[in-house]
């Protein structure tokens, strides 16, 4: 057997090398100018090939809003349905096809408002999908209200006194719903955000990757603390130290949690070492709370999160096989055990 | 020695606290009157608590069974023996005994304490108060209990036994053998020998005490029904929905995958299916009605035939899905298992007013295929036509069965696959554009679009919920091109017609079996949809009885409705529509057809009682023969 990740044993290889444009429609892409879509878009689409799998058998399910315009970009098989709904349907469709490579393209506001309850019981079953979760903070296609991951105070044209809503931290809520795979990156970084998006392929059951994404008209600039050399971002490397700002800070164990302390006061051994493989997900969790959900002056990117568990669609399908070497057929299940005749 | 007495039908409603195992009772009364051959229809009535008040009138629960020498349409009005296991079923359920109605009594519970429990001042049994009816009383659980002692079973199991004691003296009463219960007790408590053995003691016991006590002077017998040859079982509407989905898979070479979210009445179609996994079925119990709708059209878009099971406060929360069905143009069968309404209603009681909802319940211009079964054992064909239907026209497609259907049973008779025509789900393999393009959204000659699965090479393309091209399936706001859309899609669903058969109406002028009187085209039509068949046809048969001229006609399909029925409802002057609703099929007829429908409407959670119909039909054939 070949080095081929788990996420993707199932689904046939391409018959022909592939290549960026083969995996690009025919539809001219319609975001706006500037929109942080584009780059997920072309990361996404320049991942693709090197996946090794069939144009044919990748399908992309969307919800509603912005990003989840993005099935039509993309030329493949692909659904852009109703709002929040998109696990609730790829579920259905991994479940029915193992052969099939499922992503689920939403946002902020259809991942996390009016779709929380699919996504929390998607990534619970650990149902083999891989969700892409566009975190502008606001919703732009309806012209921009504010979200639930939105900055407290966030001045909108529903909340032009400033919001009054606490925001939602969807890598720890993915934790909490004991997601087997949680990462985050953002738009701004292509290669982070290709290795991210490479790790999630890989793996088999539910992924839940959160991608900070600007959007220029409606929420400009909140990630902007986080791009090129940041002292904001906490990177996430597995068997690395958890250091951030040039090394300056790291990630150390304190009495009463997770705490940051300056490397040369505290010394690089008592730094943690990230390890994404650990079971139990609380220090995952842990981590997660260093975002800094208010203001964004501080949040961590990478792999939280990336463990082992049967999902649910191949158990589903493994019970299937197994009840059906039993089968006496449906004629004799219509008839049952009590009949008589006329 | 008692004497014999030969009947052609009988009506006995067994009746005691939830947890007297009443349905199990009833439901092996009546495998034995079915395996005897008599033909009949049953009415499960149980509280919506699953274990109410012990002797209160909220937790009686019972079951209704009428069986007969000839064929019969509904479980009966009234009873003609009432078992009454304590002071409440008596209360609830005496009421509905007709005058000179046996009654058979436990007296084990009917202590002052319990008596006015329920709000009985003396003891009916004793005050004279029955004196109208035949009763009889016997204190039935401590006669179980002497018939376990030493059997090795606790009190609660000595008393749970006492159902099967009544059960033993009917079957006496109603000169069956006793064999069959014994083996079914073999076959439900074998792993309990000390438990099944009490219950076959019991049953042997209530058996003997009929057979010797001289409770009771007569012993009825009642003959087997003329029914068509076959291989028959008895089957409940839940049930046989569930094996016509299977067998509408199957038909079609499809794996089936349901979606459900637990609700009654609708949830054991979901336990149903989930023992099926030998046949391929996947059942998914979702987070939410919503998503168990969402899974099921995601598994058609990936080439299964997804499936949607639920009642009315479910049903309203899968219209966004169902929308999206019509606009994606996929298969997806909706089940709705009808239950009081509005809001959460009454869980277990029966209704037909989500009609209107089926037909018209969507944001925008969204035509689905309605179906509507008609009794227990229509509920298999109206699930296959529902999955040829949904496979052909590429078409979500709503049933609308009904808490009385889908607890209720009757024979059916079993029908043999090969018989069945095969459903030709017509996958797209080959592109169908100009330039080896493919167009998901070119038409057949039914206006069904092409359907290519996700794994098909060279056939990739994306669907949504956003107004369609034609032909492309590319998002388009084009005005002219949304109004083409929408006609299209009407079309297809309006084309459905030349695919139902037509409409037999039943009048006395073509049956030769009416009385003399009775021939003749009638002025009246009693029109009825779904579950209301039953009843309709038994009043129908009795005011036909009385030398009147009633007509008759049934609609399995609501939309399309079929082609001739303009035809007919011209044809009468009087149309009177029995609905267990305030008048939603009365509606759609006045507004399709312009003719003078009138509603009888009925909503008290029952199925609508005969009699009150017959009575009711014969007061309107007298009213327009002045």
């Amino acid at each position: 057997m070949s080095s081929r990740p788990e996420g993707l044993m199932h689904v046939p290889l391409p018959l022909t090398p592939l290549t960026r444009k083969d995996f690009t429609s025919d539809q001219d892409v319609r975001w706006c100018p500037g929109c942080g879509d584009y780059a997920v878009l072309a990361a996404f689409q320049g991942l693709l090939p090197e996946l090794g799998i069939a144009r044919e058998n990748l399908a992309v399910i969307s919800g509603i809003g912005c990003s989840s315009r993005f099935p039509y970009y993309v030329d493949s098989y692909g659904m852009h349905s109703i709002h929040g709904r998109a696990p609730a349907i790829a579920t259905g469709l991994a479940t029915a096809r193992p052969d099939l490579s499922v992503w689920v393209v939403t946002g902020d506001g259809d991942a996390l408002s009016i779709g929380g309850n699919h996504l929390v019981h998607a990534l619970r079953r650990n149902v083999n999908i891989t969700v892409l979760l566009f975190n502008n903070r606001i919703y732009g296609l309806t012209k921009g209200q504010y979200s639930p991951t939105s900055q407290p105070g966030l001045v909108t044209k529903s909340t032009p006194f400033g919001s009054v809503d606490a925001p939602l931290n969807p890598v720890s809520l993915a934790l909490g719903a004991e997601a087997t795979f949680v990462a985050r990156s953002l738009d701004s970084n292509r290669a982070h955000l290709t290795g991210v998006l490479r790790a999630a392929a890989a793996h088999r059951g539910a992924a839940l990757v959160e991608i900070y994404q600007n959007c220029p008209i409606f929420n400009d600039g909140p990630f902007d603390g986080f791009k090129g050399a940041s002292e904001s971002a906490i990177w996430l490397t597995d068997g690395q130290p958890i250091t951030f700002a040039d090394g300056r800070y790291g990630i150390v164990q304190g009495r009463r949690g997770l705490e940051i302390a300056e490397v040369s006061e505290a010394g690089l051994d008592a730094v943690l070492v990230h390890d994404s493989s650990i079971d139990d997900p609380t220090r995952a969790f842990a981590l997660s709370r260093l975002t800094d959900s208010a203001g964004l002056t501080q949040a961590p990117f990478g792999v939280f999160r990336d463990v082992s568990r049967p999902a649910y669609d191949d158990l589903v399908r493994d019970q299937i096989a197994g009840a059906r070497e039993g089968s006496r057929g449906l004629q004799a299940v219509l008839a049952g055990h009590d009949t008589w005749t006329v | 020695m008692s004497s014999e007495h030969v009947l052609d039908r009988v009506v006995i409603r067994f009746a005691g606290d939830s947890g007297d195992g009443m349905q199990l009772t009833g439901n092996r009364f009546t495998a034995d009157a079915a395996r005897y051959g008599n033909d009949f229809s049953t009415l499960p009535n149980f509280p919506a608590e699953i274990r109410a008040p012990a002797g209160t009138l909220s937790g009686v629960s019972s079951f209704q069974l009428h069986f007969a020498s000839f064929d019969i349409r509904t479980p009966g009005d009234a009873p003609d023996v009432l078992v009454a296991m304590n002071p409440a079923a008596l209360k609830a359920n005496i009421g509905d005994l007709p005058k000179g109605g046996i009654v058979i009594a436990d007296t084990a519970d009917f202590t002052p304490r319990n008596l006015k429990k329920v709000g009985y001042e003396s003891d009916p049994l004793t005050d004279g108060s029955l004196d109208s009816y035949q009763v009889h009383t016997a204190n039935l659980t401590a006669m179980t209990a002497e018939a376990v002692k030493g059997m090795g079973v606790g009190r609660a199991d000595a008393t749970r036994a006492k159902n099967m004691f009544a059960l033993g003296m009917l079957t006496w009463l109603y000169n069956r053998p006793i064999e069959p219960t014994l083996a079914f007790l073999d076959r439900k408590f074998g792993g309990s020998t000390a438990v099944r053995d009490a219950n076959k003691a019991a049953l042997r016991s209530g058996y003997a005490f009929g057979e010797t006590s001289e409770l009771f002077a007569v012993r009825y017998t009642v003959a087997p029904a003329a029914q068509l040859p076959g291989t028959y079982r008895q089957i409940h509407g839940n049930q046989a929905l569930a094996y016509g989905l299977m067998a509408g898979a199957e038909l079609a070479g499809l794996p089936l995958f349901l979606g459900a979210y637990p609700i009654t009445p609708a949830s054991d179609v979901l336990h149903e299916l989930s023992r099926h996994k030998a046949l391929g079925v996947t059942t998914f119990q979702a987070e939410d009605e919503i998503a168990a709708a969402g899974a099921a059209l995601g598994a058609s878009f990936g080439g299964a035939l997804g499936v949607t099971v639920s009642s009315g406060p479910g049903i309203e929360l899968k219209l966004e899905t169902i929308g999206l069905g019509v606009m994606l143009e996929l298969p997806l069968v909706v089940v709705n298992v009808q239950r009081a309404g509005p809001s959460t209603g009454m869980p277990t009681k029966t209704e037909q007013a989500d009609l209107l909802q089926a037909l018209y319940g969507r944001n925008g211009e969204a035509p689905v295929p309605v179906l509507a079964p008609e009794s227990p054992g229509d509920c298999f064909d109206i699930a296959v036509e529902a999955c040829r239907i949904a496979l052909r026209y590429r078409t979500p497609v709503m049933i609308l069965s009904d808490g009385y259907l889908a607890n209720g049973s009757e024979p059916w008779r079993v029908p043999d696959l090969a018989d069945l025509p095969r459903i030709d789900p017509g996958f797209a393999t080959e592109p169908n554009g100009p330039d080896g393009t493919f167009l998901p959204y070119k038409r057949d000659d039914v206006g069904a679009r092409a359907w290519a699965l996700p794994g098909t090479p060279g056939l990739e393309h994306r669907v949504g919920g956003l107004e369609k091209a034609d032909l492309t399936g590319n998002i388009s706001y084009d005005p002219a091109n949304h109004e083409r859309m929408v006609i299209l899609r009407e079309e297809k669903i309006a084309g459905i017609v030349r695919d139902i058969p037509d409409l037999q109406v039943d009048d006395p002028v073509d049956d030769p079996r009416a009385d003399e009187e009775a021939t003749g085209r009638a002025d009246v039509l009693v029109v009825g949809w779904g579950s209301t068949s039953g009843p309709i046809a038994a009043a129908v048969r009795r005011v036909r009885l009385t030398g009147r001229r009633v007509a008759r006609l049934h609609l399995r399909h609501l939309n399309p409705l079929p082609a001739n029925l303009g035809t007919i409802l011209s044809q009468y002057r009087r149309i009177i529509v029995p609905e267990m609703n305030r008048g939603q099929l009365t509606t759609i007829l006045r507004a399709r057809y312009l003719v003078p429908a009138e509603p009888y409407s009925r909503v008290r959670g029952l199925p609508i009682s005969l009699t009150e119909l017959a009575a009711d039909l014969i007061r309107i054939i007298d009213e327009e023969a002045k």
